[in-house]
């Protein structure tokens, strides 16, 4: 049972909250679709991908950092929101290097299913190409780093969930970049293992389970079969 | 091995083994073995007993520590565009030069490197540079020289010259707060005898805001800390001076340091905390010792410690934490996470730091001057206080001036005062602009000279640079459109990306490949940036592009191609290498010289 104390309106749809939820997380239980890559149920609110910006009340917020209240008017998709969000996600592709034919989390992947979910036809800006590399140095797991968003979702699954802190951002502004908490920085040196909860967090394709990353054929895979705004209201970033 | 683990071991000692002293852990580390290599990490780490990616992301984080060898010798010469108005390049060139190195180059024999940084918040004595975070000030192409000689021969800092450290205060106008008589801890005294309560009732009287710009009234920032739940509270002065074009706290703590710590406890007399921070930048790092020398003498007199002036229960004491070369610690949540050691990423607000601060316990962040004024408020009285600027901006406010005029320097001016009477008292003709609150700021043009120094009219940090007829502002928004790209935190994506992105386009129309395309993708940028960004640095950005746009468009014009789009790659430039390799220059090796 729900009293007008504790609902607010999302695209003029009524949306009820629980005390404490965050608009993304109220959204998320309602079945309403907020576009996100950074943010996860799981996890505290994070807030750097800027994805689910939305306007509350006429005002710019990140959805996934707000706390619901009561009288919020929301307003998700309008033109001039998801001509912010084809933005962003043009930036993240610039930023990195990402190469979907190639990539075999195509299909799976959060930031190529929005990138076609804001009908981004082109990366826009200049290429930064920047010079990254891989570490295949773990039995079980690849690192990719050229397709790294910077989310903090393996950092922050390894740290609260699995209590071993194997990842962190170093670096500042554009330098920013993933590393790996061993001497040697290779993952191969760490206790990480494919029964973390940081090995399946990662929305993009820079940590993938080897031997497996064809097992489903491409055209079959999730955002293959249905839009990523399609599965609102279940958690996206699992693996299929 | 060897004579590391001693050092890094007596360092971790000093901090008790406390994490959240890892910033200051690295520097004094750093000041020891010149560069923190990955053994040292791994020292580190383990004695604090935190994984070795907490203290490379802080080593990374911040533009002052050095993850690989940058020489005995680290010159850096400060880049404001300022600085570059006294001719900083040419000089950094010269020593560039003079010491046979290329930019941010170690020397083949490890003794020294030379590079570029942020302002250093010397403006009115620049060109200024920092030698192994030491401020140099006045520079000229004789005194690059000697520097260089002293380099050469390994002389230690300690035997430089010591005019070359000296940094004047350069007080050109004094109004209320920056009156030198003013008799030691007699604004303790007067906060004490008015009683917590009545204290704070004068600085809901004196409508004293803050003066880092922002403008959130100061008694009502430190009523919501008292009255927010938790048993601990922390008072932090925010001296993290890093808005291009600030000196004003450079100044207030070189020479008014007392009063800034008394009004540090008064505010922890209000609010119930017992201990304070100063967050110093690192660019001012030679004020450390002094301001040590200053807490240690203020113990003595009973100023600090424990029952302050004899009142019983008037319990505070105050740290100094140092920052390492990073303007977004200026941001109160970001400093914050600075000094519990992390890199200065600013945290999502609301909760604010009023209520969950400094390790998530209510927190005071006040600028250096509002802590200043506050002692204004103890010893004249709110209403006194409020006598003085406007109704809604009461007080007096110090300016940092800098850039084309006579008289560079501080001046303070009751608020309310126009920005001709400012130009006229400085000496500065002929202007055609004036950056206010520095590259996150407003561009000021000559139609809008009668506008007052106010909230509510222009608001500001205090930073105030001038610029000449003859300058370029194109060369002005390029100059901060570096800055923002190189001081962006790098956590949310619009700032990470965008301000390199408009760095980059700047770049484009500054060797004239821009089209009216570039300057449309800007303004999409700018926007985008306001919207989007994750903090007031990624927000404001791009203001002063778009301003100098507004109000400057010949000097962006005159750089255009009047087409609709031009690329940015020369083709023909571009294949000059891959010609030089293949030993050829015949006509089919050429693309054609662009039409």
């Amino acid at each position: 049972m729900t009293t007008p104390e504790s609902i607010i309106t999302i695209d003029r749809v009524p949306v009820p909250f629980k005390p404490g939820q965050t608009i993304f997380e109220a959204a998320l239980a309602a079945g309403v679709y907020i576009p996100h890559l950074c943010a996860h149920p799981d996890f505290a609110p994070h807030g750097s991908c800027k994805l689910c910006t939305v306007l509350v009340n006429g005002r710019n917020a990140s959805a996934c950092a707000l706390k619901a209240a009561p009288g919020q008017e929301v307003e998700v998709d309008t033109p001039e929101l998801q001509a912010y969000r084809r933005t962003l996600v043009q930036m993240l592709f610039v930023e990195g290097n990402h190469f979907c034919p190639g990539c075999e989390k195509s299909g799976n992947c959060q930031l190529q299913a929005l990138g076609y979910e804001f009908e981004m036809l082109t990366p826009h800006f200049v290429e930064f190409f920047p010079d990254r590399g891989v570490d295949a140095s773990h039995p079980d797991v690849l690192l990719d780093f050229n397709r790294c968003i910077m989310c903090e979702l393996c950092v922050r699954a390894s740290r609260d969930l699995d209590g071993k802190s194997i990842f962190a951002l170093a670096g500042r502004g554009l330098n920013s970049h993933l590393i790996v908490n061993s001497p040697s920085g290779k993952l191969g040196d760490t206790n990480f293992s494919i029964a973390d909860k940081a090995a399946h967090v990662c929305p993009v394709g820079t940590i993938l389970i080897k031997r497996v990353g064809f097992s489903q054929p491409i055209g079959e895979r999730l955002y293959d079969l249905a839009p990523i705004s399609a599965e609102a209201g279940q958690c996206a970033i699992e693996e299929a | 091995m060897s004579s590391r683990d001693p050092i890094v071991a007596a360092v971790v000692e000093k901090y008790r083994g406390d994490p959240t002293y890892l910033v200051q852990i690295l520097r004094e580390a750093q000041e020891a073995l010149d560069w923190i290599a990955p053994e040292t990490v791994e020292a580190i780490a383990s004695q604090l007993r935190i994984p070795l990616t907490r203290v490379q992301s802080a080593l990374q984080f911040y533009s002052f520590f050095y993850d690989k060898p940058v020489g005995k010798y680290r010159l850096l010469f400060s880049d404001n565009i300022t600085d570059r108005m006294l001719g900083n390049l040419a000089l950094f060139e010269h020593m560039l030069n003079r010491l046979k190195l290329k930019r941010g180059e170690v020397s083949a024999d490890g003794l020294v490197s030379v590079d570029l940084t942020s302002c250093t918040g010397m403006c009115d004595q620049g060109p200024a540079m920092l030698v192994n975070n030491r401020a140099v000030t006045r520079l000229t192409a004789r005194r690059v020289d000697e520097i260089s000689d002293l380099v050469r021969a390994r002389v230690p800092l300690s035997e430089w010259p010591a005019d070359y450290f000296h940094v004047d205060d350069n007080v050109r106008r004094v109004d209320a707060l920056l009156d030198r008589s003013y008799e030691a801890g007699s604004a303790l005294r007067a906060a004490i005898a008015r009683g917590r309560q009545g204290m704070l009732d004068e600085m809901k009287r004196s409508n004293l805001r803050g003066r880092g710009g922002a403008g959130f009234a100061t008694d009502l920032k430190w009523e919501i800390c008292r009255n927010a739940p938790g048993a601990e509270r922390f008072v932090v002065c925010n001296a993290d001076e890093g808005e291009p074009g600030t000196f004003k706290d450079r100044v207030l703590l070189q020479s008014y340091a007392g009063r800034v710590f008394e009004g540090m406890a008064i505010c922890g007399f209000i609010i119930g905390a017992v201990r304070g921070f100063l967050y110093l930048r690192g660019e001012y790092q030679h004020l450390l010792a002094p301001l040590e020398a200053k807490l240690e003498q203020m113990r003595r007199a009973r100023l600090l410690g424990a029952g302050i002036c004899g009142a019983p229960g008037f319990d505070f004491d105050i740290e100094i934490h140092l920052g390492a070369g990073a303007y977004i610690c200026g941001e109160e949540s970001a400093l914050i996470e600075s000094l519990e050691g992390k890199p200065g990423v600013p945290r999502i607000r609301p909760p604010f730091p009023v209520t969950s601060g400094y390790l998530g316990k209510p927190t005071v962040v006040d600028n250096v001057e509002t802590l200043c004024e506050a002692t204004e408020v103890a010893l004249r009285g709110g209403q006194a206080f409020a006598g003085q600027g406007t109704k809604r901006s009461t007080g007096t406010k110090i300016l940092s001036v800098s850039g084309d005029c006579d008289r560079p320097g501080l001046y303070e001016y009751p608020f309310g005062v126009r920005i001709s009477q400012v130009l006229n008292d400085c000496g500065a003709r002929n202007v055609a602009a004036v950056q206010i609150s520095g590259p996150a700021g407003v561009c000021l043009t000559p139609d809008e000279f009668d506008r007052h120094i106010a909230f509510e009219d222009v608001a500001t940090g205090g930073s105030f640079m001038i610029f000449g007829a003859d300058r370029d502002l194109f060369e002005v928004a390029r100059n901060y459109a570096h800055f923002f790209a190189h001081e962006s935190c790098g956590f949310c994506t619009p700032c990470r990306v965008g301000t390199t992105l408009a760095r980059d386009i700047m770049e484009k129309i500054a060797v004239g490949r821009g089209t009216h395309y570039e300057i449309n993708e800007l303004m999409r940028l700018r926007e985008l940036l306001r919207r989007t960004s994750h903090c007031g640095l990624g927000q404001t950005a791009l203001n002063a592009i778009g301003d100098t746009w507004q109000k400057f468009r010949p000097a962006y014009e005159r750089r255009l191609q009047w087409r609709d789009f031009y690329p940015t790659i020369d083709l023909e430039a571009a294949l000059a290498e891959t010609r030089a390799l293949a030993g050829r220059d015949d006509a089919e090796a050429h693309v054609g010289v662009e039409s």
